[in-house]
C-alpha cells in the first residue's frame, strides 16, 4: 500500500496547514523489544517521520521508557531545541506520565509531548507487518500534526478529603476499613445487609489451616464497630455519587430497622418471642429459618436486629406487636422511616462481593429436586456449629447420617453454558468439605469428582496430600449426572452419580446418600447497575475493571474509585484480604499528598459566544457548568470539571473549548491520521 | 393458525395413531397442518452417517418445498413447519441451523437442489415441533377448555425422549435435561403426572437393528422407572419411541425375566380422549401394549378424590431442613 | 475456534476429521473432563469413550479410531453435545467418524459390524423411494446381513403388520426423479471436490 501510494497525496500533505507552524518536533520510535519491532519496521516509521513537516528529528529505539531512551529525548530538547516531543510507543496508560517527566526535566512543558500507540493499537493487534507499519506512520503523523498546536499547561491542584467510604462489609472491606482507620483516616463502611462479616461469617473452617472462621473474623468486626475513626452504615444502600477524585459526595440511605439503636441492647428477647418463622433464603441460604425480627447470628454487628417488613404480622395485618411487648426497654420502633446521610468522602473503595451460582442452572445435578443434593454454601452452614443442624452432617431428613458423600467441582464454573473462567476457591473448599465430612463422620466414603485439582496457593497442595491420606476418592471426570432413577437393586434409594472415570476411561455409577455441589461465584445481579453508579467499568462476566490486571489491580479507570476483593473476579479469603490492605494503603498514600495534582485537561466557555441555551448544563455529569442568570450565559467550574467533554461536543454554539483537546488539534490529528487516504473516488474515474 | 405439516415416514405407517390423532385433536381446536407436499424421507440418523452433502441436501428439498409452499401463503413472511417426530424435528432445524452457519454448505446444498429446480435460503422457515405448538401456540388455557372428559385418576408418565429438547439449535422451548411443558399439558388433561426422572433419557434409537442387547437395556431402564413411579401408561411425542417402548416391550421381559405391561401412547392421543372423541378416532388399539384396560378407568367414574386433591405436605419431623425453593413451575 | 495456524499444529488426522465434519466442532477445545463418557447411555458398550476417542483423534490414531464401535454405539441422543463445557459437537464427531470409517473400509472390522449395514440399507431405500419402507428395510438388511437374526425380527414384524402399522409395498414420492436428479448432483459435486 506504501509503495504505491500516489505522489499527490503527500504533496496534498504539504499543501495543509502546519507547514507554517515552525514549531521543532522530535519523533521517537520505539522497539519495545519485540513487542513493536517484529510488526512494525520501526526504523522505517522513523526515517519517514524525519521527513515530515516541522520535524527536526526522528529517531528508533531499543526501549524508550528506560533511561537511556529518556535521556535521548532530554539531550535533543536541550541540544536541538526542540519544543514538542512525540513517542510512538505503548499505551500512554503505561508510560506517558514517564516521557512528561522526561520533557520536564529537560525544561518543556509536559503538556507540549504526544504520545502515539503502535503496540496496543498496532504491533498487537495484527501480524500484518506491511499493515501495521502504514498505521504507525499514520498515528505517528496524527501526533506529530497535533503537537504542533498544542499549548502549555499548568495543572491544578486540588484538596483530598481524608474521609474514605468504604462499600461492602465482607472481609476484603472489613480489612480496607480497618487499615484506613489504624492510620488515622476516617472510614464510613456502609453495608446492605443488616450485619458486616460477609459470606465469611457463614463458613465454619478455612481452608488449609481449618482456623475458625468466625474466631478469625469477629475480632475484625468488633474492632470495626468499636474503632472510632470507622462510621457503620449497616442495613443501608449509596444512592448517588457526585464529584471527583478527593471531593465524592455520597448520599446513603439508612433503610429503617424498626429498632431505636439507642436504645436496643441486643437481648434477643424480641428474636426470641416473634411468632413468625420463615425460611432464611440469605444467611442460611434456605438451608435454616429466622424469625421476622432477626439477628443474621449470634454474634452478628451491630448486635441490633431488623424487622423483614414483608413477613412481620404487624405490617402485614396490623396485629401481633408481640416484639414491642417483651423489649425490656421499649426499642422497637414502628414508625421508624428510612433516612437519608450526605457523606464527604475522598475516595471510595467497592468491596461488594460476589454471589453464588444458582446450582439449579446445571438441572442434571438434580438440585432442587433431590433432596440430598446440597450446594456447598448449604453445607457450610450445616458445618456450621452456629448453623441450622449445629454442625450435624446429616440428610435434608435433618437425622440420617450419609455413609457416603459426593462432592462435585466446577459447578457453573469452567463451562461455556455458564461460566467459562475457573471460581478459583472451590477446589480447596471441597476438599476442606472431605476433611470435614472424615472429622465428623469417621465411617463415612467421600468421593471428590473433579477435572483438575487447582491447589495453587501456600500449604494448599500440602492441605490436598493430608486429605488424599485421609482416604478421601478422588475420581477424575465431571459428573454427567445425579439421578434417583436406580438401574438395578444396588441402586434403589441412593442418588447415582454417573461420571466417566477419565483414568480408567469406563463410565461408572457410583451410589452416595448426599451430593454437594461446589457452586462457582458469579458478579452480583445488580453489579452493572452498581458500577454505573460510581462510573466504572464491568468486563463481560460482570466483575468490575481494574486499572490493570496484574500491575494495578485494585485502582479502575476512574480516579479515586478502588476495587478490593471478589467484586473484582473470583477469590478467596486471603485475597480479598490482600486486596483490601492494597486498596488501603493506595487510599492512605494519596490522602498523604493532601493535594492532588490534576490534569489541566478542562473545558472553558467563551462567554461572548454562549447562547445560553443551557444545553450543556444538565449535560455535565459532574455538575460542574452553571448558568449566570444575569448575564444568561454559562460557566464551567473548573475544579468540578473532570475534562470529558461531552459539553464541548455538545455546544451548538462552538463556544466550550477543552484545553489540551481543542477543535484544532483534534482535527489536525483526524487529518494527519488521515494522510494517505485516497482522493475521492471521481477523480480516478476521470477520462485521461 | 396454519401450519405447514411434515408429517415424516413413520406417521405414515408405522405411527399412523400419532397422525390419526394428531389430525382430530386439531380439528377441535381450530389448527390447519397442511402437509408439504411430496416431501421425502428426513434421512433419519442413517443417511447422515453415510454421506454429508446427501443428507443434507435430501432434507434441504424438504425445507425448499415447505418454504415455498408455506411462506407467504398466510400473509406471514416465514412460514412455520411443523414436525410431530422428533428426529425429523432435529433434521430439519439442524440442517436449515448448520447452512445458516456454513455458506459453503449452503452454496453445495443449493447447487444439488438446482438439478431439481430448487433452491433453499437458511432461515426463512420456522421448523417446529409438535408439542411446542402445542403448548406454546395454542396454549395450556384453550386445551383446557376443550376438555371435555378429564383424564381423572390417570397415572401418566410423560417421557420427551432426546431430540425435542436437545440440542436445541434454534427453537428450546424447554429445559434440555428436565423439561415440563408435557407434565403441564397432561395435567391440563386433568391426569396425574408421576415423576419420572428418566423422561429425557433415550430410547436407543435404531439401536435396536444395530446391537439389541444395548437397546432393550435402554427401554428396560425407562420401563423400570415408569414402573417405579407406578405409571398407568407412558406417554410419548416421538413415533421412535413410541415403537421401542411398545413393540419391544415383550422382549424386554423375555430377556430381564420381567413383567411390563406399561402401554405406550402418543401426547396426542389423550389430549383427543380428553377432548371427548372415541378411542378409535385417536388410533387405540394399535399398540402392542393394549391401552383398554387402563384407559377404562377413565370411562368410570372418577375415584374418590384421593388423588385430585391436593396433596397435603407430610408432616414434617422437627428436625428436618428446608428444601431448596424452585421457581414456579406455571 | 479453530483458525488454520491453530490447525495446522494438530495431527494430520485431526484436520481430516474437521475438514469433514459439516461445520466446526470445536474438537481442539476438548478439556478431556469426561462429560460426553459420563453421560452416554450405551458408553459402558463403547470399546473407547468418546472422551478417550477425541484424545486418540489428537494423537493422530487414525486407525484406531475408525475402528473403534464408538460412533456406531452413538444413539444421537445429544445429551454430551448438551452438557459438553467446551460446546463441542460431539454428536456430529461421531457421524463424520461413521462416514470416515465407511469411506477408509474400516467398518466392517468393528465391534458393531452390523451397524454400516443397517445404514447402507436405509440409504439405499431412501434414495429409491424418497422415503423409507420399513419392510423392505427390514428384509433386506436381515437377509442380506444377519440371515440367521431374521427370525427373531419375524415376530415383530407380523405383530406390526397385523396392527396395520408396515406397508406391504413402498410408497415412493410423486417426484422421485427430481430428488434422485439433486443426490446425483450432490454426489457430482462430491467427487469434484475429492480431486482437488
Amino acid at each position: 500500500m506504501n509503495a504505491e501510494t500516489p505522489d499527490r497525496a503527500r504533496h496534498a500533505h504539504h499543501a495543509t496547514p502546519g507547514a507554517e507552524h515552525g514549531e521543532r518536533v522530535g519523533v521517537y520510535v520505539c522497539h519495545c523489544g519485540h513487542n513493536i519491532a517484529n510488526t512494525v519496521a520501526v526504523e522505517e516509521v522513523a526515517e519517514w517521520a524525519g521527513q515530515q513537516p516541522n520535524v527536526i528529528v526522528a529517531r528508533d529505539y531499543k526501549f524508550m521508557c528506560s533511561s537511556l531512551g529518556q535521556e535521548l529525548i532530554e539531550q535533543d530538547i536541550q541540544q536541538l531545541g526542540l519544543n514538542r516531543v512525540v513517542v510512538a510507543a505503548c499505551s500512554p496508560h503505561m508510560h506517558e506520565k514517564t516521557f512528561r517527566t522526561a520533557c520536564q526535566r529537560a525544561g518543556l512543558n509536559p503538556y507540549l509531548f504526544e504520545m502515539a500507540n503502535i503496540r496496543e493499537m498496532g504491533s498487537w493487534a495484527t501480524d500484518d507487518r506491511e499493515a501495521a507499519t502504514q498505521k504507525a506512520k499514520a498515528q505517528v503523523k496524527g501526533a506529530v500534526d497535533r503537537a504542533v498546536r498544542q499549548q502549555p499547561l499548568e495543572p491544578l491542584y486540588v484538596d483530598i478529603n481524608p474521609n474514605t467510604l468504604v462499600v461492602g462489609g465482607g472481609i476484603a472491606g472489613l480489612t480496607a476499613a480497618l487499615e484506613l482507620a489504624n492510620a488515622g483516616y476516617h472510614v464510613y463502611l456502609v453495608e446492605r445487609d443488616s450485619s458486616i462479616g460477609g459470606h465469611m461469617a457463614k463458613l465454619d473452617k478455612t481452608f488449609p489451616t481449618l482456623d475458625c472462621a468466625a474466631c478469625i473474623l469477629t475480632p475484625k468486626m468488633v474492632d470495626v464497630a468499636n474503632h472510632p475513626n470507622i462510621t457503620l452504615l449497616t442495613w443501608s444502600e449509596v444512592l448517588s455519587v457526585h464529584g471527583y477524585v478527593g471531593n465524592f459526595t455520597v448520599r446513603v440511605r439508612k433503610k429503617a430497622r424498626f429498632i431505636n439503636e439507642e436504645l436496643c441492647t441486643g437481648c434477643g428477647t424480641c428474636v426470641e418471642k416473634c411468632p413468625v418463622r420463615i425460611i432464611d433464603q440469605n444467611f442460611e441460604v434456605g438451608l435454616g429459618y429466622r424469625k421476622a425480627v432477626y439477628r443474621n447470628f449470634p454474634q452478628a454487628v451491630p448486635k441490633y436486629p431488623v424487622i423483614d417488613t414483608e413477613h412481620c404480622t404487624f405490617f402485614q395485618r396490623g396485629k401481633c406487636r408481640a416484639c414491642e411487648i417483651v423489649c425490656p426497654t421499649d426499642a422497637i420502633d414502628f414508625n421508624q422511616k428510612d433516612t437519608f446521610v450526605d457523606l464527604e468522602v475522598g475516595n471510595i473503595i467497592l468491596a461488594t462481593g460476589y454471589e453464588q451460582f444458582d446450582a439449579r442452572r446445571v438441572s442434571q445435578y438434580g438440585y432442587g429436586r433431590l433432596a440430598n443434593v446440597f450446594t456447598s454454601m448449604e453445607f457450610e452452614r450445616m458445618v456450621n456449629a452456629a448453623g441450622p443442624t449445629a454442625g450435624r452432617v446429616v440428610l435434608r431428613d435433618g437425622v440420617t447420617v450419609p455413609r457416603r458423600v459426593g462432592i462435585i467441582h466446577c459447578v457453573g464454573s469452567r463451562d461455556k453454558n455458564h461460566h467459562e473462567y475457573c471460581s478459583r476457591a472451590c477446589c480447596m473448599a471441597a476438599l476442606k468439605f472431605a476433611h470435614l465430612v472424615h472429622e465428623r463422620v469417621p465411617e463415612a466414603e467421600v468421593f471428590n469428582f473433579y477435572i483438575d485439582i487447582r491447589a495453587s496457593g501456600k500449604h494448599y497442595e500440602e492441605f490436598y496430600h493430608r486429605v488424599l491420606a485421609e482416604g478421601t476418592h478422588f475420581i477424575r471426570g465431571r459428573v454427567a449426572e445425579v439421578t434417583d432413577a436406580a438401574r438395578g437393586p444396588g441402586e434403589e434409594g441412593q442418588l447415582i452419580i454417573q461420571v466417566e472415570d477419565t483414568l480408567i476411561g469406563k463410565q461408572r455409577r457410583i451410589p452416595v446418600d448426599m451430593v454437594i455441589l461446589m457452586a462457582g461465584m458469579e458478579s452480583r445481579k445488580d453489579a452493572r447497575q452498581v458500577a454505573a453508579l460510581f462510573g466504572l467499568g464491568c468486563d463481560y462476566d460482570g466483575w468490575f475493571t481494574e486499572r490493570h490486571a496484574k500491575l494495578d489491580p485494585v485502582v479502575t479507570m476512574t480516579e479515586g474509585i478502588l476495587v478490593a476483593g471478589a467484586c473484582q473476579g473470583p477469590k478467596a479469603i486471603p485475597e480479598s484480604v490482600a486486596q483490601g490492605s492494597a486498596a488501603a494503603a493506595r487510599v492512605a498514600g494519596m490522602i498523604g499528598q493532601r493535594v492532588m495534582k490534576m490534569e489541566p485537561v478542562r473545558a472553558s466557555i467563551d462567554a461572548s459566544s454562549c447562547s445560553g441555551c443551557r444545553i450543556c448544563n444538565n449535560l455535565c455529569p459532574y455538575h460542574a457548568i452553571t448558568f449566570h442568570e444575569d448575564r444568561k450565559v454559562s460557566e464551567v467550574i473548573t475544579a468540578l470539571c473532570q475534562g470529558c467533554g461531552a459539553c464541548v461536543a455538545a455546544c451548538p454554539s462552538a463556544a466550550i473549548s477543552g484545553a489540551h483537546f481543542t477543535r484544532d488539534q483534534v482535527l489536525a490529528q483526524i487529518e494527519g491520521i488521515l494522510w494517505d487516504a485516497r482522493q475521492p473516488e471521481v477523480l480516478w474515474l476521470e477520462p485521461q | 393458525m396454519r401450519y405447514g405439516y411434515y408429517p415424516g415416514c413413520s406417521l405414515e405407517r408405522n405411527a399412523g395413531a400419532y397422525h390419526t390423532s394428531l389430525m382430530a385433536v386439531a380439528a377441535q381446536l381450530g389448527v390447519e397442518f397442511a402437509e408439504v407436499d411430496d416431501w421425502n424421507c428426513c434421512g433419519a440418523t442413517e443417511f447422515i452417517a453415510v454421506n454429508r452433502l446427501r443428507a443434507y441436501a435430501l432434507v434441504s428439498r424438504n425445507l425448499a418445498l415447505a418454504a415455498r409452499q408455506t411462506n407467504g401463503s398466510n400473509g406471514a413472511a416465514r412460514g412455520q413447519l411443523v414436525a410431530p417426530c422428533s428426529a425429523c424435528f432435529l433434521n430439519l432445524s439442524k440442517v436449515d441451523h448448520y447452512l445458516s452457519e456454513s455458506p459453503a454448505l449452503t452454496n453445495d446444498v443449493n447447487n444439488a437442489l438446482a438439478a431439481g429446480g430448487l433452491s433453499y435460503e437458511p432461515g426463512s422457515l420456522r421448523v417446529r415441533h409438535l408439542l411446542d405448538v402445542m403448548v406454546n401456540d395454542v396454549g395450556y388455557e384453550r386445551v383446557a377448555a376443550t376438555v371435555r372428559r378429564p383424564l381423572r385418576g390417570l397415572r401418566v408418565a410423560p417421557y420427551y425422549g432426546c431430540l425435542v429438547v436437545r440440542p436445541g439449535f434454534r427453537e428450546r422451548f424447554d429445559d434440555p435435561e428436565y423439561p415440563t411443558s408435557l407434565d403441564r399439558l397432561m395435567r391440563t388433561l386433568g391426569a396425574t403426572v408421576v415423576d419420572f426422572p428418566l423422561k429425557a433419557h433415550c430410547c436407543g434409537g435404531h439401536m435396536t437393528q444395530i446391537s439389541r442387547d444395548v437397546a432393550l437395556e435402554l427401554i428396560r431402564r425407562l420401563l423400570k422407572n415408569a414402573a417405579d413411579y407406578q405409571a398407568d401408561m407412558i406417554v410419548t411425542l416421538c413415533p421412535m419411541c413410541q415403537l421401542n417402548l411398545d413393540a419391544f416391550q415383550e422382549s424386554v421381559n423375555s430377556m430381564f425375566g420381567t413383567e411390563y405391561r406399561i402401554p405406550i401412547l402418543f401426547f396426542t392421543q389423550l389430549m383427543g380422549l380428553a377432548f371427548g372423541l372415541p378411542p378409535a378416532a385417536v388410533g387405540i388399539g394399535k399398540e402392542f401394549i393394549d391401552a383398554r384396560p387402563a384407559l377404562a378407568r377413565i370411562g368410570a367414574a372418577p375415584p374418590a378424590e384421593a388423588e385430585a386433591a391436593p396433596k397435603r405436605k407430610p408432616r414434617r419431623n422437627d428436625q428436618s431442613l428446608p428444601l431448596p425453593q424452585m421457581p414456579e413451575e406455571e | 475456534m479453530a483458525t488454520s495456524a491453530s490447525l495446522s499444529r494438530t495431527s494430520d488426522f485431526f484436520r481430516e476429521v474437521v475438514a469433514e465434519a459439516p461445520v466446526d466442532p470445536r474438537l481442539e477445545a476438548c478439556l478431556q473432563c469426561g462429560t460426553c463418557g459420563g453421560s452416554c447411555p450405551s458408553g459402558p458398550d463403547m470399546d473407547h469413550t468418546p472422551r478417550a476417542l477425541f484424545a486418540m483423534i489428537a494423537a493422530g490414531m487414525r486407525d484406531a479410531v475408525l475402528r473403534s464401535n464408538t460412533p456406531w454405539y452413538c444413539v444421537s441422543c445429544y445429551y454430551c453435545m448438551e452438557r459438553c463445557p467446551q460446546e463441542i459437537r460431539i454428536t456430529d464427531v461421531m457421524y463424520t467418524l461413521k462416514r470416515m470409517a465407511i469411506k477408509a473400509g474400516y467398518s466392517a472390522q468393528t465391534s458393531a459390524p452390523r451397524a454400516p449395514g443397517f445404514a447402507q440399507t436405509f440409504v439405499d431405500h431412501v434414495e429409491n423411494y424418497g422415503r423409507s419402507f420399513e419392510l423392505g428395510l427390514i428384509t433386506r438388511y436381515y437377509l442380506s446381513h444377519r440371515p440367521l437374526d431374521a427370525l427373531k425380527m419375524a415376530p415383530l414384524g407380523m405383530g406390526l403388520l397385523k396392527r396395520k402399522r408396515l406397508d406391504l409395498s413402498p410408497r415412493p414420492i410423486r417426484q422421485i426423479d427430481q430428488l434422485k436428479a439433486i443426490l446425483d448432483r450432490a454426489r457430482e459435486i462430491d467427487a469434484a471436490a475429492q480431486l482437488t
